[in-house]
């Protein structure tokens, strides 16, 4: 290796290290806090003095952080499965089928995008009282499913499109109705855009802070980043800083497994849609 | 296994753009029909019609003795090869041939039987339970063929099934496809925009221009005696030259020298009230060294400067420009952004004559060449009309 | 383009177009009803309760009044503060993330070494819920237990500039990283052999990106400027958790959230809701004028 080349890839690491450390110190700053003992909680170090898995235990010994923990993976998980069934029925006739009116499907899922969900908080706010899902698993999955549905349709027709228009017609001339060309050919040639999808709908929905805390009251639809935001910490006179940070923590586990699993495909997802106008 | 039968078939898109005008088309059964013609001349979209891939606006399509104009693709049992070959990426290469018949319900011991045989015609059997990505070209377009051959349909569609192949291959299959539609006795119908696919494959040749069929024939036929211009300049590698002619005294005189003419063409010339200014078109075989021509053979003989000479071993194929310019014609201006000429920034008109290999003929020198005038066909630049073609020339002759 | 068949066309529809049309709806319908239902329902009926007097203290005292909460809410001075803020907001984090984002994006592109590990990196920042992150952020600036008070002085989340400076940090750390895919995606687009010519007709490494790279990601960066000013926005949540809006730092969207929840008058917030909304369509109005065909969504209509 010559000198140049030496320098160019010392300079790539630096510029590596420079990225990796961007991303990573505000999470290993609150995962450091959570693992820092009441008595050192307040030393401001990047690395504990005194490890201790206190905060944790204390978090998980309440019902507040159990419940809400519950919450946020059920009403994710059950958001993320309706849009994606939806967004994948949708996807597929925007990416496949002539049909009327489909400009209009995407003018308005792309409205629907651009929303500022606070307008909607208002309004539902008083219906969903009004119909007595204020407060309740539904109360979410509603608003989370239709604000993730837009996001849904666009990435999985981006990755309906590049599933070769011929092999539909081949089932067709093979003897396929339309609804076995998507069954038997299109479904599983779709399937890792429709998990890639999955992912970032369950991103979307395990985020979402706003109608959390407008859509509920107490703890029993309440999700992780409202329940963190109402802490009061164990005991009326200890600053909650440790266990909001152990919360933290936990919460952020599930997404870092999804980064590290499946880093190319969220990648993909992410960016499938967007540049190609 | 039937015939199709194409009545005044018509495609019109909903923004009014016409794909295909009034096609009428008798394709026996077992018959090896090609359709041919530039990019955008209709072929694709006709052979779409066929398979129910594309509605049909106007006409009549039968197959066999089925009306089918509104029957889905899945009821009309044929076999498609796409040029993509459009083979199911999740499937093995046995699923992929298989799908049709599973589609079709039937029994499993059956589709293993029926794969096996089409595998083993095609040399797949060892690849049966790889994935297509795992496949070379070849053996991913004989998967095509195979995914077609299973079902034992009424008819083939094929649709630039040889375009994606090299060179080579694409040969190698040619001949391939052709001895299996042989064996098989199936219709097919066969979508290229190659000429020399066209000539090599079919019984029969469909020469398409701008959604209008030009002309149908066999191979030989059509090149023996285009209908027109576009059929002429169309069909045959390299292709027909054409040069300005102008009838002067009962005679044709071109840049290369006056052409003498036979009496019937004379006739026929004086018959349809022909303008002054025409289009002759020579094939370059037509050409000869005139030092290996027999000086007894009637023909004219003229001197011209060798441009460019190509030597194939069997042949020598020479360039050299032609004095009078090139013809100019819709036609002939198709033809030349079809075959990339006016991409190539050539200005010069260029004559190409196929000599044989004993000639002596050097590149930037002077060589006496010999034009067999009883070859030429003489064409209406308005109209594109060949007037030498016999059914002009036969019409109400005497 | 949907193709419009003529009333002629449309009844000579063979049956396979007829049953692709049918399977369109078929398909479609779920997502439609459902968007319908929780989206273009509730804005009227924002829209309606905006023009009602509605304190949910006195419900029984509803009464309509007009455009008198929209008159009150613009010419509220809470209303301009929270505004210009959130202009500035938006401004400030959309012009460092593009930069920063740039930058981001061609360190993953050019990098020798190492770019999977980048790319998994710069995911977490994006994956990461923005309360947790917000949380990161309060304490880094908390007298007690933060690292970095003593850089800002004492208690940098009080003072006005600061925390709008520490807001905005928060909100560019949070969504750099999603800029930057998108501009990854857009330099993809840049073929290798234009960029060697253009290093063979003599541009330099400045000029090579300023007049090659730059124009052909143009749709790419139109698009993730687009999105992002749309959601910067819409900014809540790390204003809620880093000042709660407090010492003149609240946006629009914190400012509707008080009305609604904490002076819990559903007249007035759902009239911030609906300005919003409309502050947030001229947004995307312009962008899609400015930029036309670039315009995300163009793409889908094929």
């Amino acid at each position: 290796m010559t000198a140049a080349t030496n320098k160019r890839v010392a300079g790539w690491g630096v510029a590596n290290t420079l990225v990796v450390l961007y991303a990573l110190f505000p999470v290993w700053w609150i995962a450091a806090l959570s693992f820092k003992d009441p008595s050192t909680l307040t030393d401001g170090s990047f690395i504990p003095q005194k490890w201790t898995w206190a905060n944790y235990r204390g978090i998980f010994e309440t019902s507040e952080f159990t419940r809400a923990l519950i919450n946020s993976i059920g009403i994710a998980l059950i958001s993320t499965v309706i849009a994606v069934v939806l967004g994948t029925m949708a996807a597929y006739a925007v990416a496949r089928l002539r049909f009327p009116g489909k400009q209009l499907l995407i003018g308005m899922s792309l409205l629907i995008a651009m929303f500022p969900p606070i307008s909607l908080v208002s309004p539902l706010f008083n219906i969903e009282r009004f119909l007595g899902l204020f407060d309740t698993w539904p109360g979410l999955i509603i608003p989370y499913m239709t604000f993730s549905l837009p996001l849904a349709i666009y990435t999985l027709s981006a990755f309906f499109r590049e599933i070769p228009w011929d092999l539909e017609k081949a089932a067709k001339v093979d003897g396929a109705t339309p609804a076995q060309a998507f069954r038997l050919v299109i479904a599983p040639l779709a399937a890792p855009g429709v998990f890639t999808t999955a992912i970032l709908v369950f991103i979307f929905c395990w985020n979402d802070f706003l109608f959390a805390i407008s859509l509920t009251s107490t703890t029993s639809a309440r999700t992780v980043p409202a329940a963190i935001a109402f802490f009061t910490g164990s005991s009326q006179f200890q600053q909650p800083t440790g266990s909001i940070a152990a919360a933290a923590v936990v919460i952020t586990i599930p997404i870092i497994v999804f980064v590290l699993l499946f880093q190319r495909r969220i990648v993909a997802g992410l960016t499938s849609g967007a540049v190609k106008g | 296994m039937a015939e199709i039968v194409l009545e005044g078939i018509t495609k019109r898109y909903p923004d009014g753009a016409l794909a295909v005008k009034d096609v009428n088309l008798h394709i026996a059964d077992g018959e090896f029909v090609i359709l041919v013609g530039p990019s955008g001349c209709g072929k694709s979209t006709t052979l779409n019609m066929i398979a129910g891939l594309e509605d049909i606006t106007e006409g009549t399509l039968r197959i066999g003795d089925e009306v089918v104009n509104d029957k889905a693709p899945k009821d009309r049992d044929i076999a498609m090869v796409f040029q993509s070959y459009a083979l199911y990426p999740h499937m093995t290469v046995r699923e992929n041939m298989g799908f049709a018949l599973r589609l079709a319900k039937a029994d499993k011991a059956t589709i293993t039987e029926k794969v096996e045989e089409a595998a083993r015609i095609l040399d797949l059997t060892e690849h049966l339970d790889r994935k297509p990505a795992n496949l070379s070209g070849g053996q991913r377009q004989r998967v095509a063929m195979g995914r077609a051959i299973v079902r034992d349909p009424r008819a083939f569609l094929m649709d630039e099934p040889l375009s994606n192949l090299d060179a080579k291959l694409r040969v190698q299959m040619r001949t391939q496809i052709s001895r299996l539609q042989q064996r098989l006795g199936t219709t097919t119908v066969y979508v290229t925009h190659d000429q020399t696919e066209a000539m090599t494959l079919g019984d029969r040749v469909v020469v398409l221009r701008s959604g209008v069929v030009q002309q149908v024939g066999s191979p030989q036929h059509l090149y023996d005696e285009p209908r027109n211009l576009f059929v002429a300049g169309f069909i045959g590698s390299p292709a027909m030259n054409f040069l300005h002619a102008t009838l002067e005294n009962d005679a044709l005189s071109t840049s290369l020298g006056v052409l003498p003419m036979q009496d019937r063409v004379r006739q026929t010339l004086a018959r349809e009230n022909v303008p002054r200014e025409l289009i002759v078109g020579f094939r370059p075989e037509d050409f000869e060294d005139a030092s290996l021509v027999d000086p007894s053979r009637s023909g004219i003989t003229f001197t011209v400067t060798v441009d460019v000479l190509e030597s194939l071993g069997s042949d020598v194929f020479v360039h050299f420009t032609d004095p009078g310019g090139r013809a100019s014609t819709s036609e002939l201006d198709e033809l030349a952004a079809d075959s990339g000429l006016t991409d190539t920034g050539e200005t010069g008109h260029q004559v190409v004559a196929r000599l044989s290999a004993e000639t002596r003929a050097r590149e930037g020198q002077p060589i006496e060449l010999w034009l067999n005038t009883l070859k030429g066909h003489i064409f209406d630049p308005a109209t594109g009309v060949n007037l030498t073609h016999p059914e002009i020339v036969d019409r109400d002759a005497p | 383009m949907t193709p419009a068949k003529s009333p002629a066309a449309a009844d000579r529809l063979s049956e396979g177009a007829r049953q692709e049309r049918r399977l369109g709806w078929t398909l479609c319908a779920p997502a439609v009803i459902v968007m319908l239902a929780v989206t273009a329902y509730p804005v009227g009926y924002a829209v309606y309760l905006s023009l009602q007097r509605y304190d949910l203290r006195f419900p029984q005292l509803a009464k309509f009044v007009g455009l008198s909460n929209y008159g009150a809410v613009l010419s509220s001075p809470f209303w301009w503060e929270a505004f210009w803020v959130t202009v500035l907001i938006t401004v400030v984090s959309v012009a460092v993330e593009l930069t920063l984002g740039m930058a981001l994006a061609i360190v993953m592109h050019r990098a020798l070494f190492g770019r999977g590990t980048v790319r998994t990196a710069i995911l977490i920042p994006y994956g990461i819920v923005t309360v947790v992150a917000a949380f990161s952020w309060q304490y880094a600036w908390t007298p007690g237990t933060g690292y970095l008070v003593d850089a800002a002085g004492t208690a940098p989340l009080t003072d006005h500039w600061k925390a709008i400076g520490i807001i905005i940090l928060a909100e560019v750390w949070k969504t750099t990283p999603f800029m930057a895919l998108l501009l990854l995606a857009g330099l993809a687009l840049v073929p290798e052999e234009t960029l060697r010519a253009a290093m063979v007709d003599g541009a330099t490494r400045w000029q090579r990106f300023r007049l090659v790279t730059l124009p052909l990601m143009k749709p790419a960066i139109l698009v993730a400027l687009l999105f992002r000013t749309l959601d910067a926005f819409r900014i809540f949540d790390n204003i809620y958790v880093l000042t709660q809006g407090s010492n003149g730092t609240g946006s629009v969207s914190i400012l509707g959230y008080d009305n609604l929840f904490t002076a819990l008058n559903l007249g007035i917030g759902s009239a911030i809701s609906v300005l919003i909304f409309i502050c947030v369509a001229i947004i995307a109005f312009t962008f899609i004028k400015l930029f036309g065909t670039a315009a995300p969504g163009s793409e889908m209509g094929r």
